[in-house]
């Protein structure tokens, strides 16, 4: 029997969003672990994060192939517009618009990862973390199209890629807090925090045992000013000058 | 009778920016070596050859932008 | 009461020495018109003032006395040539807690200050001052606020003038770091490869003088340059405010004719007893051992012998305290101050000063010695600011100028001395020493 060519489209769109959604969890994990500065014994550190760009690029690939073949195929009704646009799908708008929510959010991603260069460190950042929304979009695009959803492999893939995105956010929620309490012993604080403590009024001097010996409070008169003999100045006490008052 | 001077390549670290990722060290170990704290000590002699392509790419990878790289003259 | 002399070539002149920035305490604007004279500074663009003010200020050889030790005319040519709409800031912040010079001056001659930075404001055609007093020093600010306001009853507020309170940590009061708080209310310090372009507020150069510096440059303007080099060396000309403290009767400020040797500086404050050592420069200065009491005060002898001016202090370690136990606290200090943004020195200092303790107590291992050189050694250069640098070179002079001692504490017998209280001006949360308990 004949396979139309509407039935290899129909499947090939499915298969590339399977395969898309796990390239993307694949990608956030890589992400929460280079970021979180997880360490390989056998991977050097650029190398990963080398790793998660390279796989980010593959499920930009089939995420593309994914929207290409669904507004191609002519089984259900997608139309140009539900490529960028959410929520304008004649074919099962909600679903069909939180995967275009998906597309817009790494769309995002990625011209701004490209123009990285040309935008600061911040703004990039900014963008970046778009990337945390679009996962549990795709994922809830793929289980609410429902054309594979109640299928067992289907609902194990879908547990396994949570199960592995909800271990490396738990393993870098864990990490952080050590990280921090590490360099609080240590005596210094993270980036942030120590930033925050620049800006703070100071301790106040103590007047106390802490002082120079207090010298005398007589006035003193000038020293002729001859080569060699400092002019002292009256009244000077350094524990009343260094004193620093509360304000 | 003069030196001759050429253009040269020398890699810097903005201090500021630096959260020590240290993959500059692991690109570029010939003119990084990393504290242990985990920070970059920077070897500031001139990258040539070989080296210039790991620099610049140790300066593209660098999730924080610390890593720069500076034209120096250098003398021959 | 003299007026300005004029002549046709040269707006300013000489005219006899007169009263040095603190012989003559003047709070008081009357009292100090009568001492030190009226300075006409013009209230608009006038070149010829101000090539005069400038050539002087500059023939005088005025370094900064903020602790860069910059010559002040090379950075009014640099705010000139900066952008349009300068300002003066007036860097009366002192963060470091062994001096007392510039609170000292603005307590007791407030006016010279505001009449060196009215001065600088024209030369580098400036229309707004602002004066930066640490939020933490309230009898300053009032000090500071009491004479501009008599200026502005008696008619001689030409400029806008502002008085700004930046926290009062240690590094806030740095240039960089002062100027960053102006612009965004962070006072993060940051390091400058070229001081030809200057700081700026938004779009604006800035013009940042110490106190001090700004009134030599009062005075210099009324006496001229001549008047200035009559004291101190040809190579080290004029005089400087020095805070000394530690073993001495008289602890406190005193102005002193660059070139004096140490030893009469401390003389002078009442030097009592043995010395172990001397403090130079600030906390992140050097140590020097007690034969340098004869080196003449002044950068280039002082450089040679490895410290700076710095700040202007001398603190005079008595042979009853420990070196080693001084210096743990302050480094100790200096780690707390640090301002958080670069990895070396946040998580550097406070190792070093680890070290330094359990090298005070005498409980330190076999190697916390050469521990302590490497470790300073590489933080040295690698922050965003100097606050790095001055701790590697305090560490270093401390275990050359007190070897003997870091050699006996090493071997776990350290001195008496280390029990002894500090004869540091410290916040009080330092000085209760980490290993005592």
């Amino acid at each position: 029997m004949l396979v139309s060519h509407s039935t290899t489209i129909w499947y090939a769109m499915r298969a590339t969003g399977i395969v898309a959604l796990v390239l993307l969890t694949g990608t956030v994990v890589l992400g929460i672990l280079t970021a979180g500065r997880a360490r390989s014994r056998s991977w050097p550190a650029f190398a990963q994060a080398d790793l998660h760009k390279r796989v980010s690029l593959l499920a930009m690939a089939f995420l593309a192939l994914h929207v290409l073949t669904a507004v191609v195929d002519t089984y259900v009704h997608v139309g140009w517009a539900s490529v960028l646009v959410p929520f304008v799908s004649p074919y099962r708008p909600l679903w069909t618009g939180l995967g275009t929510v998906g597309v817009d959010l790494l769309a995002a991603v990625a011209i701004s990862s490209a123009l990285r260069q040309r935008m600061s460190a911040r703004t990039w950042r900014a963008f970046h973390w778009l990337a945390y929304g679009s996962w549990p979009v795709a994922m809830a695009h793929s289980l609410g199209m429902g054309t594979d959803a109640s299928r067992l492999w289907m609902d194990a893939l879908a547990a396994a890629c949570t199960l592995a995105v909800g271990g490396a956010l738990a393993w870098r929620v864990h990490d952080h807090r050590e990280a921090s309490a590490r360099a609080a012993r240590a005596g210094a604080t993270t980036r942030a925090v120590a930033v925050h403590r620049a800006d703070r009024s100071a301790a106040r001097l103590s007047t106390g045992d802490s002082a120079p010996r207090p010298g005398s409070t007589r006035p003193v008169s000038p020293a002729p000013t001859g080569a060699g003999a400092p002019v002292e100045h009256r009244n000077a006490s350094p524990t009343r000058l260094l004193e620093k008052d509360r304000p | 009778m003069t030196t001759r001077k050429r253009v040269g390549l020398r890699v810097r670290v903005d201090p500021v920016a630096c959260d020590a990722y240290g993959y500059c060290a692991e690109l570029l170990p010939e003119r990084v070596t990393l504290d242990e704290w985990g920070y970059p000590i920077v070897d500031g002699a001139p990258v040539d050859g070989g080296l210039v392509a790991l620099a610049t790419r140790a300066a593209a990878e660098c999730p924080r932008r610390a890593v720069l790289l500076e034209q120096v003259l250098v003398s021959r | 009461m003299s007026a300005m002399a004029l002549d046709a070539n040269d707006r300013l002149l000489t005219v006899p020495p007169r009263a040095r920035p603190t012989t003559d305490l003047t709070p008081d604007l009357a009292g100090h018109l009568a001492t030190h004279g009226a300075l006409a500074v013009p209230t608009r663009e006038d070149a010829g003032w101000t090539a005069a003010v400038r050539r002087a200020v500059s023939e005088s050889g005025l370094l900064g006395r903020g602790g860069a030790g910059f010559p002040a005319a090379v950075k009014w040519d640099a705010v000139r040539r900066g952008g349009r709409r300068p300002m003066v800031v007036v860097n009366a912040m002192e963060g470091e807690p062994a001096s007392a010079k510039d609170k000292v001056l603005l307590a007791h001659s407030p006016h010279l200050v505001l009449d060196g930075a009215d001065v600088a404001a024209a030369a580098v055609g400036a229309s707004d001052i602002v004066i930066c007093v640490a939020d933490d020093n309230g009898r300053t600010a009032a000090s500071v606020t009491a004479a501009v306001a008599e200026r502005a009853r008696a008619g001689m507020a030409h400029r806008r003038i502002s008085v700004e309170r930046p926290p009062g940590r240690y590094v806030s009061g740095e240039e960089s770091a002062l100027v960053a708080w102006l612009n965004n209310r962070r006072a993060l310090p940051s390091l400058r490869i070229d001081k030809s372009v200057p700081l700026a507020v938004g779009r604006r150069p800035v013009l940042v003088h110490n106190a001090e510096t700004l009134s030599q440059v009062a005075l210099i303007a009324r006496h001229g340059p001549e008047w200035f080099r009559r004291l101190g060396t040809p190579e080290a000309p004029g005089s400087t405010l020095v805070t000394v403290s530690g073993a001495v009767r008289s602890p406190g400020v005193l102005e002193v004719e660059l070139g004096t040797p140490v030893g009469d500086i401390v003389g002078r404050a009442g030097l009592e007893g043995a010395l172990s050592g001397l403090l130079l420069g600030g906390y992140g200065g050097a140590w020097l051992d007690p034969s340098h009491l004869s080196t003449p005060y002044a950068p280039g002898p002082l450089a040679a012998a490895g410290a700076t001016m710095g700040v202007g202090i001398v603190v005079a370690l008595p042979v009853a305290s420990c070196g080693i136990a001084e210096t743990a606290r302050i480094v100790r200090y200096m780690a707390g101050e640090s301002a958080g943004q670069c990895g070396p020195c946040v998580f550097g200092l406070p190792a070093i000063a680890d070290d330094l303790e359990q090298l005070a107590v005498g409980r330190a291992g076999a190697d916390v010695l050469e521990r302590i050189e490497v470790r300073a050694a590489v933080v040295d250069g690698r922050g965003g600011c100097r606050h790095p640098d001055g701790v590697f070179r305090l560490a270093r002079t401390a275990l050359a100028v007190f070897a003997d001692d870091a050699l006996a504490h090493g071997r776990g017998r350290p001195c008496a001395g280390h029990r002894a209280p500090s004869v540091l001006a410290l916040p009080a949360a330092t000085t209760r020493d980490r290993w005592a308990s």
